[in-house]
């Protein structure tokens, strides 16, 4: 063991994270009290803020309405309980579970087609009496998680045969998902799924090989969409040619985003979301009552706390010990900001409408519920890593 | 257990490989970020002045462009209902440097009254200040010209052209043809909001009213980018409107002409009906009304006085008006005695100037005082006697007499596709004791066989079953539009010709022999109406009646003059030309005109000349 003490001594850079000299860290025992819970101050600090940052910019959006920042306020403390209990779970025990959770998961989503309860024309949700929710959030974490332990079973770089498997757990919850159909979610979790892929080190070569592949694939993806998904599509190219149609989104959150300006027009004072020309105003197209209201300035400070949270989950996973809470961590930080790239995209009309909420900021509870549990997992991840140094 | 050297060394090298996949993910994600603000960029800063404008005004306005309403026409093409161009002077008021200031000179320029000056400020109170307000309708040529010379004096003032309503015919054809007025709160209830954008007017009588859907069209949109203060800066885009179909009615100008001309300054009506397909050829209602009266809004004190006057222009009697048929009713109460077995064409009747039921003392009287003596049909109808027919009604019964003339649609409305039909009224047995609570007398059997007592009917009904009667129980639905077009080039579109089933007559004799009896009216020795049956090429088939008008709703306050006028008998008469395959039916109501013989056959005689361009050397009297 003493030789094994010495190994770890001599990789400096791979277990800083476990030697690092906790003197030098400033506030060094507020931290600490945080670690015993847990919980990760910096994460904590970003979330928060985006929290409050959302009441504030709900309150606009939903015309003043009290009521409506209240339910969201539940929602906001249901989903911090999730992330403060799945912080307190060890990392070895989401490995334990992982290849179950996915195949229930998989399982619910087979119910949800077979007898899934229909809502704005997509059958998303599961309803169990009691309650109803939509399977594919487990798929969100439930899809990183098991392709990140599978590759991790093995030496990384994974063998081709590897990846292949790899690649198909990922493919068949997200065929399902875009099946029911819910194309933003099953992107995004095939993109949380690959994200482990490509962390895991699969060489550039096959990577660009895929990629290929996926270009020459477009034609019989679109083929397959729903007429509605190519409209989004081709109304994305040309948002002018259907001015009251489906190109009305579009034009109405680029009006909005263009007009804020710099300084934004205040607080309370967008035209666009108050006399009701932007649609989900308070859902997918809240970024654009920011952009409106807080102008530049305020969209700017919003993505550098996206990117500040994205950047501490980037570093929680490079500090993890073991691989496969490298690519975990790793999966859930990126694709946070695969979010809201796909989100900002949409509204400034840069990528097609797709219906993914503004992560954190949007009205809503089972998206803010699968993002904070993700944020638990990170920090269960970068709290338990001490508990396992001898 | 896994091999800690084996794992130890592949923990660093995955270490490594994984922290550096974490630097590229995150090195991209600055990139797609760089791109991301990039476009905020370009939209809040580059272009903002661009997506500022659009937000103020936000504003691609949709202004509504109102169709033109369909026309209508005569049978002949001759206009009924026209779209004119009307001037209106229009102000906007934040255009305006000093507004009393303006109004004063304005009202200086084109002599406003105090009332127009009233209603603008009226309407300024419910306009925003950059809307368009009128600030007088209708202005006459003379007026455009004068406020055009002056115009460089009033900024903001401008004369503005529209297309409105107008009736060439005047009040000719006002309770036919009907009229458009502005469209009040109930009708917006009603209407299709959409479609009804930028229109002012809908339909409010007649055909006007009835067919407001085909007359109306499909409203047009203009997009258009307005600027801050929602003013029309360019044109994105229009859709047209789609002008409404115009209306081509069975309506002849001349049978109306003629039929208002020879009803004079009787109060009354004259309805004509083609039987060959229920066409209404003439529609008359006296006293009538101008309908561009209604167009512009009918100011209150011109809508009271045709309101409160007691000879009621704004009723339609045709439709309307309830009249005892008086001898009229006798053709279809002898046809219900044959076609029941109750007499036959030779069945004779001793009239002495009265008559009486069994055991009964009371005297129902003959209009002929000395009595007809023996009558039979032919003698009975020809001369019109009441005996006669008292006793048919008594062998008939209410009862059945009900029941039959029931399938003549006496007590149902006609159909006719203008609104506000009346029904009429066919006593029965039932009526009486559900409306009034009392038992039916067996007199009142009697008096209904000479259409008096309770009957009460509708000039159209009586037309209406001339007409059926005259078609030996071919019954057509009286309609009065015959065609409609569209727009484009492809003609006129017929509407179709609603035939009911035929009445089930037994016997085509029975048909014949109240036809007969008829023409004996006309061309009978002794008939009623032989001095209208002259210089003819052809007979034709008539009835006269003499309604007595006690009963009718009479106002205390009119002079004694007054009064005796309006208990003066009700002329009638209906008729259907020839006699035999007949072409028009007629139904003459002619209010207090003495009797039916006099008064009320002569019209009808005038409108059978006109129909059949039959030229008469003097003027048809007794």
């Amino acid at each position: 063991m003493s030789q094994l003490r010495n190994e770890v001594r001599q990789s400096p850079r791979a277990m800083s994270g476990l030697l690092q000299d906790r003197r030098r860290v400033p506030g060094f025992q507020w931290r600490s009290g945080l670690q015993r819970a847990h919980m990760d101050g910096f994460l904590i600090l970003g979330i928060l803020t985006l929290l409050l940052f959302s009441s504030v910019v709900l309150y606009s959006s939903g015309g003043e309405d009290v009521g409506l920042l209240l339910r969201q306020g539940v929602r906001m403390a249901i989903a911090i309980t999730v992330m403060i209990i799945l912080a307190q779970i060890h990392p070895d025990r989401f490995k334990d579970v992982a290849f179950w959770i996915y195949a229930v998961g998989l399982l619910m989503l087979i119910a949800v087609l077979l007898f899934g309860t229909i809502g704005k024309g997509a059958q998303r949700w599961l309803d169990l009496g009691f309650f109803r929710f939509q399977p594919s959030e487990i798929m969100k974490l439930a899809v990183p998680l098991v392709v990140a332990v599978y590759l991790a079973d093995r030496p990384l770089p994974p063998s081709f045969v590897r990846m292949f498997f790899a690649l198909v757990m990922i493919a068949v919850p997200a065929l399902l998902i875009a099946k029911q159909p819910d194309l933003g979610t099953a992107l995004l979790i095939a993109s949380s799924g690959l994200i482990v892929v490509f962390l895991s080190g699969v060489s550039w070569r096959l990577i660009m090989s895929f990629l290929a592949l996926a270009a020459a694939a477009a034609p019989v993806l679109w083929y397959l969409m729903h007429d509605y998904q190519r409209r989004r599509v081709m109304t994305l190219f040309n948002p002018e040619s259907d001015p009251l149609g489906a190109g009305y989104h579009i034009i109405q959150s680029k009006i909005a985003i263009g007009s804020g300006g710099l300084q934004g027009r205040g607080w309370l004072q967008g035209t666009q979301s108050h006399l009701e020309f932007l649609p989900e105003r308070s859902t997918d197209f809240i970024f654009a009552v920011i952009a409106e209201e807080f102008g530049l300035i305020g969209l700017t400070l919003l993505i550098t706390v996206y990117l500040l949270i994205t950047a501490r989950g980037l570093y929680i996973a490079a500090q993890a010990q073991l691989s496969y809470m490298k690519l975990l961590a790793g999966s859930i930080a990126i694709t946070f900001l695969v979010y809201v790239f796909v989100n900002v995209g949409m509204v400034t009309g840069l990528l097609p409408v797709v219906g993914v909420p503004l992560p954190l900021i949007s009205y809503g509870g089972t998206s803010m519920v699968t993002l904070l549990a993700g944020f638990g997992i990170l920090m269960s991840i970068h709290t338990h890593r001490r508990m396992m140094s001898p | 257990m896994i091999d800690p050297r084996h794992r130890l060394k592949d923990h660093f090298r995955e270490s490594r490989l994984v922290s550096n996949r974490l630097i590229f993910a995150g090195l991209l994600s600055l990139v797609l970020f760089g791109i991301i603000i990039f476009r905020l960029v370009m939209l809040q800063i580059v272009e903002f002045e661009h997506f500022d404008s659009l937000s103020n005004r936000n504003r691609v306005d949709i202004e509504p462009l109102p169709p033109q309403r369909g026309l209508i026409y005569d049978r002949n093409g001759v206009l009924l209902a026209e779209n004119i161009p009307t001037f209106s002077l229009e102000l906007i008021p934040e255009k305006v440097q000093n507004l009393d200031e303006t109004i004063a000179e304005l009202a200086e320029l084109l002599s406003l009254t105090a009332e127009d000056i009233d209603a603008f400020n009226e309407r300024r109170i419910r306009h925003r200040a950059f809307e368009e307000i009128v600030v007088r309708n209708q202005l006459t040529q003379r007026e455009v010209a004068l406020f055009s010379v002056n115009r460089h004096r009033f900024p903001g003032v401008d004369v503005v052209g529209r297309l409105i309503r107008h009736y060439p015919q005047g009040p000719l054809f006002a309770h036919a043809v009907g009229y458009v007025g502005r469209i009040n709160q109930q009708e917006t209830q009603v209407i299709d909001r959409q479609n009804y954008k930028g229109t002012l007017q809908i339909g409010k009588t007649g055909v006007e009213k009835q067919y407001e859907d085909l007359l109306h069209g499909t409203v047009g949109y203009r997009q258009v980018e307005t600027n801050v203060q929602g003013r029309t800066v360019r044109e994105l885009f229009s859709e047209p409107a789609t002008a409404g179909q115009d209306l081509y009615l069975h309506l002849d100008i001349n049978l109306q002409q003629a039929a208002a001309e020879a009803l004079g300054d009787y109060n009354g009506s004259v309805v004509v009906l083609d039987t060959k397909n229920g066409g209404v050829l003439a529609l008359v209602s006296k006293p009538d009304y101008n309908p561009n009266s209604f167009v512009n809004g009918i100011s209150v004190k011109e809508y009271a006085e045709l309101r409160d006057s007691i000879d009621q222009p704004l009723f339609n009697r045709a439709l309307r008006g309830h009249y005892p048929p008086g001898s009229t009713f006798k053709p279809f109460v002898a046809l219900a005695g044959l076609e029941l077995n109750v007499v036959t064409q030779q069945s004779r009747t001793y009239c002495p100037g009265f008559y009486s039921l069994p055991g009964n003392t009371h005297r129902y009287r003959c209009w002929k005082r000395v009595g007809h003596g023996h009558v039979d049909l032919k003698s009975a109808m020809a001369e019109s006697c009441d005996v006669y027919f008292y006793d048919l009604a008594h062998a008939i019964g209410i009862d059945r007499l009900h029941g039959f003339l029931d399938l003549f649609g006496f007590g149902h409305q006609t159909g006719v596709d203008i609104p506000g039909e009346s029904k009429g009224l066919s006593p029965s047995r039932e009526w009486k004791r559900n409306q009034r609570n009392q038992a039916w007398y067996p007199g009142e059997t009697l008096i209904s066989g000479i259409g008096q007592g309770f009957n009460q009917m509708t000039p159209i009904q009586l037309a209406h079953a001339t007409a059926t009667l005259g078609m030996m129980g071919t019954v057509y639905t009286p309609q009065l539009v015959r065609a409609t077009k569209t727009d484009n080039d492809e003609g006129m579109q017929l509407l179709g010709v609603q035939q009911a089933d035929s009445l089930p007559i037994q016997k085509s004799s029975h048909w014949q022999s109240v036809i007969e009896s008829m023409v004996e009216v006309v061309h009978g020795k002794r008939g009623t109406a032989r001095h209208i049956g002259t210089d003819l090429p052809f007979q034709f088939a008539g009835k006269t009646g003499t309604a007595q008008v006690f009963g009718i709703a009479q106002d205390a306050k009119y002079d004694a003059e007054l009064l005796a006028k309006k208990l003066h008998d009700h002329a009638l008469f209906v008729a259907f030309a020839p006699a035999v395959d007949p072409e028009i039916a007629i139904a003459v109501v002619v209010e207090n005109g003495g009797s039916g013989s006099a008064t009320a056959a002569p019209i009808a005689r005038k409108l059978i000349d006109v129909y059949f361009g039959i030229e008469t050397d003097e003027p048809v009297t007794q």
